[in-house]
């Protein structure tokens, strides 16, 4: 090459001028977190268009009208479940566990890679996590939304669910602490909790922005409302900084906490195949795979109908590709584990029901999530496989179904054969069961939309103090 | 740009924001609260019966014991009902025209009994035995209250789980000599056995009495 560039900055001014005669900046190895260009006011002013546009996207509507059908069903099921009992479901003796709680961690393990990364990632102070956390965050927040509805429908009689937690009674009753299942409520309702306050106290200065942009009356006030008078005094960003940090040093460990809980409620039963103290860290290695593989499912449909290019670039799709591969060796560490204590544990009943995973009836379930899970994601090593959005997807979209095979193979292979031969059984899904679980995508995708269409989809205010901190660095 | 809010709106704010806090903790001791209430667990409510039967008079005024009409007391689960006969061992001599006691004579003529109203009632998945209690050392008052002080029978006690739990977790000090069992007006004083002595008296295992399985079969 003749015209070889005098620097890397301006080969990718180049590289940027060509793209922008097609209108799509592919994305490349080589992209820095932010590309040149975009200053703080007129990031402020692109994500604040989205917001304030008079009328959603086409794309929005075309996605959101079947994914708000979706949620009707969950209505619609939530509401025929509660009028004709748990009885509508597949379960019975002895799986007695079905789709409720194995979607309930799948769903849980979704939010819960939303909190690592924006939670986990501020407190190492990386660069990258400016551009996606408040879209991280959403996946947090409605992840866990779908996730918290099962602990109540799973109840046999849903109108006593406040007898998960220690209310005021009077059978002089107290909580039994020594259950896991006790630690799993408190754990999931303070992560619940826990994401919205972070969710939305991280928005408060976005929100403010928003408020001051926006020029119909109705805007102005329910933005208005929300920004809770924000304006951005000095005091204010004192206080919000700390209480910001505060928050991220909370949920970091509290991710970790309710999904080892999710994990202690399996092994804390004598069940053939969950009895293990492995479980709490296979648990929570799922979480972080799910956790990427759905961020980067959301991210890079977004950046590129959303013309975010500028701020998610290739190297943020190849850190979180990285990230996949690295969670998917460390669920492959567990897979590994999980046979060889069976084996090496030598517990007849044990080694019988693992049998039927390897070479029995579920052997699909089995080798289905070994091979979306741990083989497929491997492909990401090979670099420019990491910048073919379309490929990412479908390994993505693997990673998804992998996960909640392997959440199948937990909870129903272990449960169909109990140490009894004579108590042995099967599980069939009905159709309550399947339009549970697609009724939560529903509520989760509509959740997500919702929130890209009324809620700045980068946090602004992070982002204008990356881009000053990059120009300072240019200028220096 | 005009101001969205008036100032006024801060007030609203925090009022809102204080409102919910308040009516939260509200709720909160409303719910602690309400079901410990004597007009809830209809304590000390007396019941109209078909006739106006005084403890106080038959048990404090003529000395009757307990088991002279509860007379299954010491060997059933339930303590027992009298029938009529048992009210017609005396008001077939005394009182026999008291117009108070007609429901009586008719019970007797028309070989019907009457139809108390129970007072103390426990919830079908709880299971009770009066006859252990008497056994182990509990007497009537302990739940009963001091019966021969009621004009009108009513409940003394609460009848809750937690009123049965408090007991169940700590019998020892509410055990009583067998001489005592039947006494109204029992209290403990200096004399009486140590709550250890009276659990080991009548043999009452060191296990846990709480024990969701002791209550609900």
């Amino acid at each position: 090459m003749s015209d070889a560039p005098a620097s890397p900055e301006l080969a990718l001014q180049r590289r940027l001028a060509r793209a922008g005669r097609n209108g799509i900046r592919a994305p490349r190895l080589d992209d820095p977190v932010l590309l040149p260009g975009p200053t703080g006011a007129s990031m402020t002013d692109r994500v604040c268009a989205i917001v304030l546009r008079e009328r959603a996207f086409l794309w929005w509507w075309i996605a959101f009208i079947p994914s708000f059908l979706l949620f009707a069903l969950l209505v619609v099921s939530i509401c025929y479940l509660f009028w004709a009992g748990i009885g509508i479901w597949g379960i019975g003796w002895p799986v007695a566990w079905g789709f409720a709680i194995l979607s309930y961690v799948w769903w849980i393990a979704i939010a819960s890679g939303g909190t690592f990364i924006s939670a986990l990632f501020f407190l190492v102070r990386v660069e990258w996590r400016t551009s996606i956390n408040r879209v991280a965050e959403s996946m947090m927040l409605f992840g866990a939304a779908s996730a918290g509805v099962y602990p109540i429908l799973h109840l046999g009689r849903p109108w006593f669910a406040y007898w998960l937690f220690f209310y005021p009674n009077t059978m002089g009753l107290w909580a039994q602490f020594r259950s896991p299942l006790l630690w799993d409520f408190w754990a999931l309702y303070t992560y619940v909790l826990a994401s919205v306050l972070y969710w939305y106290f991280g928005l408060l200065p976005d929100l403010a922005t928003v408020r001051d942009r926006a020029t119909g009356r109705v805007r102005q006030w329910v933005y208005g409302f929300f920004a809770l008078g924000f304006r951005g005094s000095d005091k204010q960003w004192k206080h919000f900084h700390a209480t910001y940090g505060i928050m991220a040093a909370i949920m970091a460990p509290v991710v970790v906490s309710i999904h080892s809980i999710v994990g202690l409620d399996f092994a804390g039963g004598a069940t053939v195949g969950w009895h293990s103290t492995e479980f709490p860290p296979f648990f929570v290695f799922g979480a972080l795979l799910s956790g990427f593989a759905v961020v980067l499912l959301i991210v890079i449909p977004m950046r590129r109908l959303m013309r975010l290019e500028d701020f998610i670039t290739g190297r943020h799709l190849d850190v979180l590709c990285k990230l996949l591969i690295t969670s998917s060796l460390l669920l492959g560490y567990a897979y590994m584990m999980d046979a060889f204590t069976t084996y090496y544990g030598g517990d007849p009943a044990d080694i019988r029901m693992f049998g039927v995973r390897v070479h029995g009836m579920y052997m699909p379930v089995y080798y289905g999530a070994i091979l979306f899970n741990i083989l497929i994601p491997q492909l990401l090593w090979i670099r420019p496989l990491r910048m073919r959005q379309p490929v990412v997807i479908l390994i993505c979209l693997g990673v998804i179904v992998g996960m909640w095979l392997e959440r199948y193979e937990i909870v129903i292979t272990s449960l169909h054969r109990p140490h009894l031969p004579s108590s042995w059984g099967t599980f069939h899904a009905t159709f309550w069961d399947w339009a549970t679980l697609a009724g939560t995508i529903g509520l989760f995708l509509s959740g997500i939309l919702l929130s890209l269409r009324f809620v700045p989809a980068i946090s602004m205010h992070e982002m204008r103090s990356l881009i000053g901190k990059q120009r300072g660095e240019r200028a220096a | 740009m005009a101001a969205i809010f008036r100032p006024s709106a801060n007030l609203a704010a925090k009022l809102i924001l204080l409102g919910t806090a308040g009516a939260f903790l509200a709720l909160i001791a409303w719910w602690w609260g309400f079901p410990r209430t004597n007009y809830v667990r209809n304590v000390r409510w007396t019941v109209d019966q078909p006739v106006p039967f005084s403890h106080q008079h038959h048990v404090a005024g003529l000395g009757i014991d307990c088991r002279f009409c509860h007379t299954s007391v010491e060997v059933a689960s339930n303590a027992g009902l009298p029938p009529t006969y048992t009210c017609m061992t005396c008001h077939s001599q005394i009182w026999t025209n008291a117009a108070l006691l007609a429901p009586v004579r008719d019970s007797l003529a028309n070989d019907k009994p009457i139809v108390w109203h129970r007072i103390n009632n426990l919830p079908e998945y709880v299971y009770f035995n009066h006859s252990i209690h008497i056994a182990k050392g509990v007497g009537c008052s302990s739940c009963h209250g001091a019966v021969d002080r009621l004009p009108l029978m009513s409940k003394q006690a609460s009848f809750t789980m937690g009123f049965c739990t408090s007991c169940h977790s700590n019998p020892g000090p509410n055990l009583r000599p067998q001489s005592e069992i039947f006494n109204t007006e029992w209290h403990r004083t200096a004399d009486t056995p140590s709550p250890a002595a009276l659990m080991k008296l009548y043999h009452i295992p060191d296990r846990n009495l709480t024990d969701c399985s002791i209550c609900h079969r």
